[in-house]
């Protein structure tokens, strides 16, 4: 069904929600981000994006696409280098560009150039993960705003799979070591648990093209967070098993061929055809 | 008149903790005798890099040592070099070193510019059977004596034989343990048991316990809180004071915030800092919800502004575990108050204090941090400004008391905010509601509120 008074451009939609955030994280979660670290982060999305556009591909410069990676980063990326932070920025754009599949990019750009920040940053980049708190009324709005934006894309079932894997795992470990089923809730009522599931696993430029392989996609993705929690003890289990996993969507689309993903219209209006449906920067995720 | 009046009123948030009570720490208290057991504040320092970790564990224990006992789950098995006792007064130099402070200045003389800043403190194992462990599927790693502490590292298969060991040997275990200590057991982790050794207590003529310092390996960069809160009456306050060479340690699985701080206060707070701490804290927890983590302090070692205490040495940071402070810093004395000068010495330790209250509820999982590379020096402050009561009839005379009755005004209301008092109290304890006739004030009441505007009155 389409919604005459939502915007054609599902993008709208994902900038106002991410922006939405930023704000409710400056005002009321005191997020350690500062004005010119958002400006830098900024600037250099939208550079790499004209470059991208202009000598890459050789079309017009696209910029909400960017301004939705860099708003992602703002809301994820912390760091203490405004070198640090353009430079993520710059390489979650470039990943689109460079890191691509037949037809599709490998990476979701926040979820890349976050992994390479933490990896290769030397400690001066992290990401506060407890920064969203666990207020239920929080996550419950952030699921609705996602379901917003998630089911407008039909890629909700990655989510939803991812979810109910991840909560399964939670339960099942607790369980195991007898641990009372306050300890699976509290980490599942994380808000930067639901920002994931509902904006960086579900970017469809990036998963399965069938749902089978999507679904299981979405089971290895939280078993791979619950690896690098439980097994390895390192933060961001969540950050480094999307990476890890996006390298075998290749794969999965090799061995469980699906229709690539098309945008459809949020509103009466069709939309214009683009002629590089790949780059239409249309999905509901951070990369778009 | 002298401008080096500086002085720091300081209180230690200990004052916070309900007095006259037991406490634990990440472990329980385990008593040998029908002693009631209650919980209170606990003091950790977690020096951190890379894997290796040094914890200091200091508690605020009130009973007999004879009673005194503590199970904290480790991740490793501990050899005799890696326990230690630690020294309480270094810790005790850190809390007090991190501490809110409460900083008076007074105001000049609005007509003849001048500032006078004064700052200044203001209160601030005796053998066990292995064979009847092993039969409980317990398994006595090791045993120590270490300074007064007899100490046994412990390993299990089932909580209940655990559990049934210390209850044999003579360790009173508070109902509920037995599910946590499993799900510690089933992580593969081991349990540091100490309890007082009376007679080395004795020998070594120790009043009060030290803390207790272990150093590990391993990628946990946790606490284990749960424990502590089986056999709490109420919510319990933990200091965690975490010692790094990159930054900011925080909370990952809870949100770390920042307590209020840089706010001016009416000037009675000055007699009453411990209270008003205690409720701005207790205040913030409620508005939290009692979620959270707060940080109260995150600064660069090497130096502080102002200074609650002097920073600490290389020697006393070396005591609390600064494994990268070598071992020639132990003989060094007191730190420095200001940035070294290049080369000049100064430690590559940052601090970061952190307080939280916290239960079973609120709190259901065990604490897990990360160090951030964020260097950014917060302090807790708290502004006492001294109102210029001069009799000057200057214009700029008139505008400073028409403004101090609403910057009065403006220190109570947010007083009131930050503890939950009532207003009128406060009005009160200032002497009255604030108003432009207060402090000796010659405003006139009728004057136009464009009098001063210009100059030209």
């Amino acid at each position: 069904m389409k919604i005459s008074f939502l915007p054609r451009d599902a993008r709208w939609l994902q900038i106002t929600a991410l922006a939405s955030l930023l704000f409710y994280g400056w005002v009321a979660l005191g997020f350690d981000i500062t004005a010119p670290r958002t400006a830098v982060i900024l600037v250099s999305a939208f550079a790499a994006q004209w470059v991208g556009d202009r000598w890459g591909r050789g079309a017009d410069f696209e910029p909400k696409s960017a301004l939705i990676s860099a708003l992602s980063l703002c809301l994820l990326l912390r760091t203490d280098s405004h070198l640090l932070a353009a430079a993520g920025a710059a390489a979650a754009i470039a990943s689109k560009f460079l890191l691509r599949w037949n037809g599709k990019h490998i990476f979701n750009p926040t979820n890349i150039a976050l992994v390479l920040l933490l990896l290769t940053g030397g400690g001066h980049a992290w990401v506060s993960a407890g920064q969203w708190g666990s207020a239920t009324v929080f996550a419950f709005a952030l699921v609705g705003a996602g379901l917003l934006v998630v089911t407008r894309a039909a890629r909700a079932d990655v989510t939803f799979a991812f979810l109910v894997a991840y909560a399964s795992l939670l339960v099942g470990r607790s369980l195991l070591l007898g641990e009372p089923l306050t300890i699976p809730l509290h980490g599942l009522q994380s808000g930067g648990l639901v920002l994931f599931a509902f904006f960086m696993i579900s970017d469809p430029r990036t998963t399965p093209n069938s749902r089978v392989a999507r679904l299981v996609f979405a089971a290895l993705v939280a078993g791979g967070a619950c690896y690098v929690q439980f097994w390895t003890f390192r933060p961001n289990g969540l950050l480094f098993s999307l990476a890890a996993c996006s390298l075998l969507v290749p794969l999965f689309d090799w061995f469980l061929p699906g229709a690539r993903h098309q945008w459809v219209s949020l509103s009466s209006t069709p939309p214009q055809p683009n002629p590089e449906p790949c780059l239409v920067p249309a999905s509901p995720s951070f990369s778009r | 008149m002298s401008r080096s009046r500086l002085s720091l009123i300081f209180a230690l948030t200990l004052a916070a903790t309900a007095p006259g009570s037991l406490q634990a720490f990440c472990g329980f208290y385990v008593g040998r005798a029908d002693t009631k057991l209650f919980n209170k504040a606990s003091k950790v320092v977690l020096v951190r890099d890379g894997d290796r970790t040094v914890l200091t564990m200091s508690n605020d224990f009130e009973g007999e040592a004879k009673d005194f006992a503590l199970v904290v789950p480790v991740p490793t098995f501990l050899e005799r070099g890696q326990i230690n006792v630690g020294n309480q007064a270094s810790l005790d130099h850190l809390d007090a070193y991190s501490a809110p402070r409460l900083v008076e200045y007074w105001d000049e003389d609005p007509c003849n510019v001048r500032r006078y800043e004064r700052m200044m403190p203001a209160g601030a194992p005796p053998p066990v059977q292995s064979a009847r462990a092993k039969d409980l599927g317990v398994k006595i790693e090791a045993q120590y004596t270490v300074g007064e502490y007899d100490i046994v590292i412990l390993s299990a298969d089932q909580s209940d034989g655990l559990e049934t060991w210390l209850i044999e040997n003579g360790y009173k275990i508070p109902s509920g343990a037995t599910g946590v200590l499993g799900s510690y057991i089933k992580q593969k982790m081991r349990f540091f048991v100490a309890k007082v050794n009376l007679a080395e207590q004795k020998k070594l003529g120790v009043q009060l316990l030290r803390p207790l310092q272990i150093a590990f390996e391993s990628p946990k960069f946790m606490l284990p809180i749960r424990l502590g809160t089986v056999n709490a009456n109420g919510p319990q306050e933990l200091f965690v004071f975490a010692l790094t060479k990159n930054g900011r340690v925080e909370t990952t699985n809870y949100r770390t915030v920042k307590l209020p701080t840089d706010t001016d206060v009416p000037l009675f707070v000055k007699d009453d800092f411990s209270r008003f701490y205690r409720d701005m804290f207790a205040q913030q927890v409620k508005k939290e919800e009692m979620h959270v983590v707060f940080q109260e302090y995150a600064w660069d070692m090497a130096w502080c502004d102002p200074c609650a205490a002097q920073p600490l040495s290389a020697g006393e940071l070396h005591q609390l575990g600064v494994f990268w402070v070598g071992d020639e810093a132990a003989g060094q004395t007191q730190g420095r108050a200001r940035p070294a000068p290049p080369g000049g010495g100064a430690v590559n330790v940052f601090v970061t204090r952190l307080h939280l209250r916290y239960d079973a509820d609120h709190f259901p999982e065990d604490l897990v941090f990360q160090t951030t590379g964020d260097r950014t020096n917060f302090q807790g402050r708290y502004i006492l400004r001294h109102p210029w009561t001069g009799s000057g009839d200057c214009a700029q005379a008139n505008a400073y008391r028409k403004n101090l009755a609403v910057r009065q005004q403006t220190e109570a209301e947010t007083l009131a905010k930050l503890t939950g008092w009532e207003i009128e109290d406060i009005y009160k304890k200032m002497g009255g509601k604030p108003s432009a006739s207060v402090g000796g004030s010659k405003t006139n009441p009728s004057a136009k509120w464009w009098e001063n505007l210009f100059g030209n009155k």
